[in-house]
């Protein structure tokens, strides 16, 4: 909370000539509305946040004697992590998830949805819409009921393709990976269709009468005018995906064994099956210092675009 | 001839498309309605609503959706108020810092909440929060302000400074104009942003999960995990019957919202201080 910090000493300090001064009256005006703001990102948000780089670093457990006398075991937690091959098993698998689920899978069939969709009926749009949105909607257990049960052994998947195949036992990756291709790409469809909107249509037909065939008008005029939220949209799913808990815990629980454990469902076994909270919190710091990077990349896309 | 076949296979492939979204539906909807189903996927003409009957009861239905609906309704509530609040200097003053608050909000946005559960489970249990309704909602608040705070302004933004002149004119205060003028021009977009926290959170599963200590306290996306768990292989269509019953205040809600939130899709390429 910088904010904060800084604005009341520029208040102290002498202004600058050639500025009014400000006085303590002109800060209020600010700080009293955005105050209840301020305390609650302080203290439920920046707070867990700075207690993660704290309890990361120390030998925290839930039971025995590190339960109440936990003690700083600087670096340890994060030697361990990069030793344990059950850590390096749930990163390369969360790797896995966010390239086939969000990079590949939400953001290619988001766009293939609303470039199909363009020019299209009402109705068309109502449904289509309509049924993809409906999946983005249905909250994460249910979503992981959905699939529990399409992809059960005589369940609807097996019946439309004539097979018998345990696939949450078999390829519980592909089977969590298109869970969430599923679920996620209303997004990305949603983004891309507010994107498209924005395309002249006239520079379309301008390329189509130069000879410009279908392949060529999406790759030299549609992509390059919509990059920016193409380049947003991969930012925002991947930094949603990389966290996903609810659909792979309640789907295939990590298993079977630790076939489809990614980092989060790791960091919760370790803390709470284990009890070590000091372990899972570096794991947190992990997740968390690779959203922060994600994040900060996107934020200078941002500001590099509008100059 | 070509533009035909081009239109047919956009048709075709739509269609496939549609289908392949409906496929993990199908049996959740269907199941709910059969007397005797399990998972394997037959179904059959009978039709009732037994499933619906057994699980309408007050400890698998009735506690935990009112659960849902006082958490994530106090979370929608606190967030819509306190990020009203806050988005009126961002959108009225002219702040030497605006600029850098936004970009920290939308920083804090992007990063994954849900991979910070455990800290704040080891913080809640150390400050003796742990289980406390209060403290977790007040938790929840703050992970949906970032986004409820820019999309407030955003929709402050829209409301022209001008109309709110002739209140400043009679004396009116900033709380004043903000209540009385800007707040009332702009109600369509505080019900899509307390939509947004309250849709947000009835699904929100890890949070409830890690920081409620009782059964009774837990919400209908914690006690719908543990029957799926528990019963899932035998009860499915009543498994399937309570996905229905908790579910549809979500797609009711998003479809009350739909329409305003077009525009907040195109949020990701603007910033402007």
């Amino acid at each position: 909370m910088t904010v904060t910090a800084a604005a009341p000493a520029r208040v102290a300090g002498s202004p600058p000539p050639g500025e009014p001064r400000r006085d303590p009256r002109r800060t209020l005006r600010w700080l009293l509305p955005m105050g209840p703001a301020l305390v609650l990102l302080a203290v439920f948000l920046a707070g867990p946040i700075l207690w993660t780089f704290y309890i990361a670093f120390t030998n925290e457990t839930l039971t025995g004697s590190a339960s109440v006398n936990s003690r700083f075991v600087g670096l340890d937690n994060f030697t361990r992590m990069f030793a344990d091959d059950d850590f390096v098993n749930s990163f390369v698998l969360t790797f896995l998830f966010v390239i086939g689920s969000a990079v590949i899978g939400q953001n290619i069939l988001g766009l293939l949805i609303a470039l199909l969709q363009r020019g299209r009926g009402r109705v068309t749009r109502a449904v289509v819409n309509g049924v993809v949105i409906a999946a983005w909607v249905v909250p994460e257990v249910v979503a992981a009921a959905c699939w529990y049960s399409f992809l059960a052994e005589e369940g609807t998947l097996n019946r439309v393709l004539g097979i018998s195949q345990e696939w949450l036992f078999t390829a519980p990756m592909v089977a969590v990976i298109l869970a969430n291709v599923w679920r996620g790409t209303a997004f990305s469809m949603l983004v891309y269709s507010a994107a498209l909107s924005d395309v002249p249509g006239e520079l379309l037909e301008a390329a189509s009468v130069d000879g410009a065939g279908l392949w060529a008008r999406l790759r030299h005029v549609t992509l390059p005018l919509i990059r920016r939220s193409i380049m947003s949209n991969l930012m925002l799913i991947t930094l949603q995906t990389l966290a996903s808990f609810g659909l792979i815990y309640a789907l295939t629980g990590g298993g079977p064994g630790t076939a489809s454990q990614t980092t989060p469902l790791y960091m919760y076994e370790q803390a709470f099956r284990y009890f070590e909270i000091g372990y899972g919190s570096a794991m947190a710091l992990v997740m968390l210092v690779i959203g922060a990077l994600f994040s900060l990349f996107y934020l200078r896309l941002i500001k590099v675009e509008d100059r | 001839m070509t533009r035909i076949a081009a239109r047919g296979a956009a048709l075709g492939s739509l269609a496939v498309i549609t289908l392949a979204f409906l496929g993990p539906f199908l049996w959740v909807l269907l199941s709910s309605v059969q007397p005797e189903s399990n998972l394997s996927a037959t179904p059959t003409f009978e039709f009732s609503f037994r499933n619906f009957d057994a699980v309408l009861n007050w400890e698998t239905v009735y506690l935990p959706v009112i659960n849902s609906v006082v958490i994530s309704g106090s979370t929608a509530v606190i967030t819509v108020v306190v990020a009203g609040l806050a988005a009126y200097p961002l959108s009225r003053y002219r702040l030497r810092f605006k600029r850098h608050f936004l970009l920290t909000l939308l920083f804090t946005t992007g990063l994954p909440v849900t991979a910070i559960m455990v800290p704040v489970y080891s913080m809640f249990f150390r400050f003796n929060l742990y289980g406390s309704l209060p403290a977790m909602v007040l938790f929840l608040a703050a992970s949906s302000l970032p986004f409820a705070i820019w999309m407030m302004k955003n929709f402050m933004d829209g409301v022209p400074v001008s109309l709110e002149e002739a209140a400043w004119v009679d004396g009116a205060g900033w709380f004043q104009s903000l209540t009385r003028v800007v707040g009332p021009l702009m109600a369509p977009g505080v019900a899509v942003v307390a939509i947004f926290v309250f849709v947000g959170q009835w699904g929100n599963f890890f949070a409830p999960f890690v920081l409620l200590d009782a059964p009774d306290k837990q919400p209908a996306a914690v006690t719908i995990y543990t029957f799926f768990s528990q019963y899932g292989q035998v009860a499915y269509g009543r498994l399937a019957a309570f996905s229905i019953i908790y579910t549809a205040p979500a797609v009711f809600l998003y479809v009350a919202v739909s329409k305003y939130l077009a525009g907040s899709f195109s949020f990701a390429g603007s910033v402007k201080g």
